[in-house]
C-alpha cells in the first residue's frame, strides 16, 4: 500500500524554546517537537509508551529525552528507549528552510 | 542442527543465575524458554531487606532487566506457573493452559516460608517475608497502623523487625530459643547482639512459644502458651522456610526434604535437573545464595556437556544486614568435646570473635562487632587450613589498604558470588574498571547482599591509587566521578557560571548531562550565586517549569497561596469562579491545608493563575510549600501563641525560597501540636512563654520524627532560627535530599555546633537574606512575559490537511 506523506509548517525556529519541547497537534496526531543544540529539530510523538507521559515536557540531554513522569530516557532520533527500560516511539523527519520547522507527517 | 530446547521452572536467583552459566558457556546452544509465578524479571530478593529499611527501592532491585531476556532472545512468561511435568512426553504445562517441550528441564522453584499453623493465622495483617508482595503488605500496614510482631529472631526476623522499625512502627520479637539467632551464633554473640538491637529500640520476647493469634477480622494480638498476650496490629512470620517441591513430587519425581540430586545437580529422572532451595545435594537443602550460585555453575557445565568436577557442598556463611550491627558467623558455631577455641570478648568496644579448631584446623568462627576478618576466615576454612595459618599472619586491626594488600589473591571477597581478590583486580587492571558498578557488571562481586561493596571500593582505590576518585556512589551522578562537594568546589574556584560550562570544564562523560545532573547543577549555582545566577529552565522538572504538577493524565493543578493555610470569602469566590469558567475537575484539600484545583489544561494555566490575582502556593516547588498552622491562642481553649499569626509570618519570609528538596513546615500552639510539627522539616510548638522548634521531620515514606533543635523565646528568634537552620541545609545537603535524611546523615550535634557560633549564625541569616532577595512570583513574572507564555505555555495547533 502506497503511504502519502505531507509536510507540514509548524513553527518559525526562532519561536520554539531552546533545548525544550513542543506539543504540535496536527489533525489527530500529537507530536513532539524538540529544537536541541545548534538548532537541530527533532519530531517524535508525543506519548511515552510506559504509561503515556507528555514527552514535550521532558527534559532534554543531548539527543535525548527523559520522560516527565517516570523518567524513562528515550532518543529523539531513533525514538527508542534507553536501558534498562524498553520500547519506543514513532519519529518523523523534520526539515528546517529558511528558518522555517516543517515535519513530515503520513496522510493528506 | 536444530537447537535444543532448554526450559527453567522458576524465575528467581538460581535458576536464572544457572541460566547466565549456560549461555555463558554455549551461547547458541539452547532455545531457553521461562515460567516464573511472580510477575517480575528476575530481582535480587536478598535486597527485599534493603527496601523494607528504606535504602533502596523495589525498582532498584532488578538483577536480569525484561530487555536482557530478550536480548538473549530468552522466551519469560511472567505470572505463569507451572502446574505439571510429563517426564515420559517431556512437556511441561502452566496454569495458563500453555504447553513447552523440553529437551533439559531445570527445576529452580525455591522455598516457599513456613508459616505455623496457629489459630487465626488466616486473618488479615498475618504475612511472611519472601518476594516483593510481602514487602509492600507490610509497607501498606505501616501506614495505618503501630504495632508489629516479628515471630522468629533469626536473621529474617530481624531483618524485617529492623525494616519495620524503620517504617515507623513498634516491634516485638518473638523468639522460642534463650538468644538470638541461636542457629549462627553462640549465646555470647546472641546476647551481644540482643543488646545492641534494644538500642536500636526492638524489644524482645524470648522462650516464648505462640499459642493463638486473635481478632476478629483482622489480627489484634498474639497469645502464647504460658498465658501471656501482647497487642498486634501486623505478625510478620519469620521462623523458617521449606523447599518448594509439591510440582516435583506431583510429577513423579523423587524427593526428600528437597528434590534430591547427584553432583551434577540431576535428578534421578533423565533431562531433569534442580538447582536453588529446592533441591536437596547429599542430605543438604541450602538457603543462600553463595552455595546455590556454584550448584548453578556446575549444573550449567554438565548442561552444556563440559566435563567438571561437580558440586561437593558448601561451607556456609552469613551475616546480618542491619546496619549499626556486623555480625558473622561460619562453619562451626559451638564447642564440643574434640574443639579448642581461641576467643577474644572486648566488652567495653562490644567486640567479640571466637574461632574454632578441631584437630589443629579451623573448624568455624562467631564474629560481632568487628567482622573484616570474615571472608579470610571462610577461606582458611575452605582450604582445610590450620590455625597457624590465621594466628601467625594476625593482622593490623585498621581495615581498608592495610587489610586488602595483606590478603592473598584466592580470599575470597564476595561471598555470594565467590569471587576473589584476584579475579577483581585482574578485572580492574584488564578492563579498565574504575568504580564498583563497573567491577559489579564486569565479576558479579557485590551484586548479590551488597555486604561487600566497601570492600571492593577499597580494592579499587588500593588498585588505581589516586586514579580512583571516590566510590562511585557518592558522584553526584552516571555523568561524573565527581561528588557533590567536590563539584561545588570546583564551580567556586574555577568561576563556574551555568551548568553546560560545569559539565564541559570538569569533563563530563556525557555532553549534556542528565535528568539527575541537570537540575542538581542548576540548583547547585543558583545557592552558590543568588543574585547572579539566572535559572535554567531546561534545567527544571516540568513541575518547577511550568509551576503547576503535571498530573497522570498530562492536565496540571493549581494551588494558589493561602499563608498558614487562611482564606476568605473573595478568594473563595475567585476560585469557585475560575473552577467554573475552566471546568476544573476536581477540586480538593490537600494536607498542608490549601486547595488544588485538578485537572486544568496547560494553555488555560497563564489565564487562570490571572484570573485568581493570588500567588503561586508553590505545591510544585523544591522549595518551602506550606506552613501547616493550627488555631491557636485567638479561638483555641488550648492555645497559648498566635500560631496562625507566626505561621503566616513564616511563610511570608520564605516563600519562594529555592531548597536541595521540598520544605514543609508548620506551627502549633500547644504542645498537642495538631499542625502536626513532629513530621515537618521545621515544625515549631509553641508554649507558655517559649517556642520549641524541631527539625527534620518526615511523615512519607521515610518516616522520622523531627528532632528538638532549640527551644527560644520570641517570634523573631524562631524566624532567625529557621532560616539559619534552612540556609545551612541549603548549603550542605545534596539536591533531592530531604531535611530527615539531611539530619540524619550531618547529625543534629553537628547543626547545633554550628548555629550555635554567634557569628556563623548570622552570617546564615544574611546569605538567606541574599537569596530571598531575588524571589519573585513565578506565576506573575509568567503571565507577564508574553515570551515565557508562548515558549512554555502554548501548543502549536495545525489542522489536518493544511500545509
Ligand atoms: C528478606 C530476605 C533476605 C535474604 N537475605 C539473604 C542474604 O543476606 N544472603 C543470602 O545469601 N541469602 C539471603 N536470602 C535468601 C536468598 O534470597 C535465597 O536463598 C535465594 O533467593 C534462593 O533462590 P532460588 O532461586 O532457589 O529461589 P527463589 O529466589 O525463591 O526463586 C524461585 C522462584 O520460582 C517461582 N516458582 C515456584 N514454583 C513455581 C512454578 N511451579 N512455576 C513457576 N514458577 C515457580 C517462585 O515464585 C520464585 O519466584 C534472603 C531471603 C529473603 C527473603
Ligand atoms: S510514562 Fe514515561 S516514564 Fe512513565
Amino acid at each position: 500500500m502506497e503511504k502519502l506523506l505531507s509536510k507540514v509548517f509548524v513553527s518559525r525556529l526562532e519561536d520554539l524554546p531552546e533545548k525544550l519541547g513542543k506539543t504540535v497537534i496536527i489533525g489527530e496526531l500529537e507530536l513532539a517537537v524538540f529544537k536541541l543544540e545548534e538548532g537541530k529539530v527533532r519530531a517524535i510523538e508525543n506519548r511515552c509508551p510506559h504509561k503515556g507521559g507528555v514527552l514535550a515536557e521532558g527534559m532534554v540531554s543531548g539527543e535525548h529525552v527523559f520522560c516527565p513522569m517516570h523518567d524513562w530516557k528515550i532518543s529523539t532520533r531513533s525514538g527508542k528507549v534507553q536501558e534498562p527500560d524498553t520500547g519506543c516511539v514513532q519519529t518523523y523527519e523534520t526539515e528546517v528552510k529558511n528558518n522555517e520547522v516543517y515535519v513530515i507527517v503520513p496522510g493528506k | 542442527m536444530s537447537k535444543q530446547k532448554l526450559v527453567l521452572i522458576g524465575n528467581g536467583m538460581a535458576g536464572v543465575r544457572a541460566v547466565e552459566e549456560v549461555l555463558q558457556l554455549a551461547p547458541d546452544q539452547f532455545d531457553i524458554t521461562i515460567f516464573g509465578s511472580e510477575p517480575y524479571p528476575n530481582y535480587n530478593r536478598i535486597e527485599l531487606s534493603k527496601v523494607l529499611q528504606g535504602d533502596t527501592e523495589i525498582h532498584d532491585i532488578t538483577l536480569n532487566s525484561w530487555q536482557w531476556y530478550e536480548d538473549n532472545n530468552i522466551k519469560l512468561y511472567p505470572g505463569e506457573t507451572v502446574l505439571k511435568i510429563d517426564k515420559d512426553k517431556q512437556i511441561v504445562r502452566t496454569d495458563k493452559g500453555r504447553e513447552a517441550a523440553y529437551d533439559k528441564l531445570i527445576i529452580a522453584t525455591g522455598s516457599l516460608p513456613f508459616m505455623l499453623p496457629l489459630p487465626g493465622a488466616d486473618k488479615e495483617g498475618v504475612t511472611a517475608f519472601r518476594d516483593i508482595k510481602d514487602c509492600e503488605k507490610m509497607i501498606e500496614c505501616s501506614n495505618h497502623y503501630k504495632k508489629a510482631v516479628v515471630i522468629g529472631g533469626g536473621l529474617l526476623g530481624l531483618e524485617a523487625a529492623r525494616g519495620l522499625l524503620n517504617l515507623g512502627m513498634e516491634v516485638d520479637v518473638v523468639h522460642l530459643a534463650d538468644y538470638l539467632m541461636e542457629r549462627q551464633l553462640d549465646q555470647t554473640a546472641g546476647k551481644m547482639l540482643q543488646k545492641e538491637l534494644e538500642k536500636q529500640g526492638m524489644n524482645f520476647l524470648l522462650e516464648k512459644q505462640s499459642e493463638e493469634i486473635i481478632g476478629t477480622d483482622r489480627v489484634e494480638g498474639l497469645k502464647f502458651n504460658d498465658g501471656h498476650q501482647i497487642e498486634a496490629d501486623l505478625i510478620v512470620m519469620a521462623v523458617g522456610i521449606r523447599p518448594n517441591v509439591s510440582l516435583a513430587k506431583e510429577s513423579g519425581i523423587p524427593v526428600n526434604r528437597g528434590i534430591i540430586v547427584n553432583d551434577y545437580l540431576e535428578t534421578e529422572v533423565p533431562n531433569i535437573y534442580a538447582v536453588g532451595e529446592c533441591a536437596e545435594h547429599r542430605e543438604m537443602v541450602y538457603g543462600l545464595v553463595a552455595p546455590l550460585y556454584q550448584q548453578g555453575k556446575e549444573m550449567a557445565k554438565q548442561i552444556c556437556s563440559i566435563e567438571g568436577d561437580g558440586y561437593q557442598g558448601s561451607v556456609l556463611s552469613t551475616q546480618l544486614k542491619v546496619s549499626g550491627v556486623d555480625v558473622f558467623s561460619t562453619g562451626k558455631i559451638n564447642e564440643d568435646e574434640h574443639t579448642k577455641s581461641l576467643k577474644l570478648f572486648d566488652d567495653w568496644n562490644g567486640t567479640y570473635k571466637k574461632v574454632l579448631v578441631d584437630k589443629g584446623k579451623i573448624t568455624g568462627a562467631v564474629l560481632f562487632g568487628d567482622t573484616s576478618d570474615g571472608n579470610r576466615l571462610l577461606s582458611l576454612i575452605n582450604n582445610g587450613a590450620a590455625i597457624e595459618e590465621y594466628t601467625e599472619s594476625e593482622r593490623s586491626e585498621n581495615s581498608g589498604a592495610d587489610l586488602i594488600s595483606s590478603m592473598p589473591d584466592e580470599e575470597i571477597i564476595c561471598g555470594c558470588n565467590g569471587v576473589t581478590k584476584g579475579t577483581i583486580v585482574e578485572a580492574i587492571n584488564s578492563q579498565g574498571l574504575a568504580t564498583v558498578e563497573q567491577v559489579k557488571g564486569c565479576t558479579n562481586a557485590s551484586r548479590s547482599c551488597g555486604g561487600c561493596k566497601s570492600l571492593v571500593s577499597d580494592l579499587l582505590e588500593h588498585t588505581l591509587g589516586d586514579d580512583y576518585t571516590q566510590n562511585e556512589k557518592e558522584s553526584i551522578c552516571t555523568c561524573t566521578t565527581l561528588s557533590r562537594d567536590e563539584v561545588i568546589e570546583e564551580i567556586k574556584l574555577k568561576g563556574l557560571t551555568h551548568t553546560r560550562e560545569v559539565m564541559n570544564v570538569l569533563g563530563w562523560k556525557s555532553e549534556e548531562g542528565c535528568s539527575k545532573c541537570k537540575p542538581a547543577l542548576n540548583y547547585y549555582l543558583g545557592m552558590l550565586k543568588p543574585t547572579e545566577y539566572e535559572d535554567e529552565k531546561e534545567s527544571r522538572f516540568v513541575n518547577e517549569r511550568l509551576h503547576a504538577n503535571i498530573q497522570n493524565d498530562g492536565t496540571y493543578s493549581v494551588v494558589p497561596r493561602m499563608y498558614g493555610g487562611v482564606t476568605n470569602a473573595e478568594d473563595l469566590r475567585k476560585i469557585a469562579d475560575v473552577a467554573d469558567k475552566y471546568e476544573v475537575k476536581m477540586i480538593k484539600v490537600t494536607g498542608g491545608q490549601r486547595l488544588d484545583l485538578l485537572g486544568v489544561k496547560k494553555q488555560d494555566l497563564p489565564d487562570i493563575w490571572s484570573e485568581l490575582d493570588m500567588p503561586s502556593g508553590s505545591a510544585y516547588a523544591k522549595g518551602l510549600r506550606t506552613v501547616k498552622t493550627c488555631v491557636g491562642a485567638d479561638f483555641c481553649r488550648f492555645g497559648t501563641q498566635d500560631s496562625i499569626g507566626l505561621g503566616i509570618k513564616m511563610e511570608k519570609k520564605f516563600e519562594g525560597l529555592n531548597t536541595p528538596h521540598k520544605v514543609k513546615m508548620s506551627v502549633s500552639a500547644c504542645p498537642r501540636n495538631c499542625a502536626e510539627g513532629s513530621v515537618k522539616d521545621v515544625g515549631v510548638v509553641g508554649l507558655d512563654g517559649e517556642f520549641e522548634i524541631y527539625v527534620g521531620g518526615n511523615g512519607g515514606t521515610h518516616m522520622r520524627k523531627a528532632e528538638l533543635l532549640y527551644k527560644v523565646k520570641t517570634e523573631e528568634e524562631v524566624l532567625a532560627v529557621t532560616a539559619a537552620f534552612l540556609q545551612y541545609y541549603r548549603e550542605s545537603a545534596n539536591y533531592l535530599e530531604r531535611t530527615s535524611a539531611w539530619v540524619e546523615r550531618v547529625g543534629l550535634d553537628q547543626i547545633r555546633s554550628v548555629l550555635d557560633e554567634k557569628q556563623t549564625f548570622l552570617e546564615l541569616n544574611a546569605r538567606m537574606d541574599e537569596a530571598l532577595s531575588v524571589v519573585q512570583d513565578p506565576w506573575k513574572e509568567a503571565i507577564e512575559d508574553n515570551r515565557l507564555l508562548r515558549e512554555l505555555y502554548q501548543n502549536v495547533k495545525v489542522p489536518a490537511g493544511t500545509n
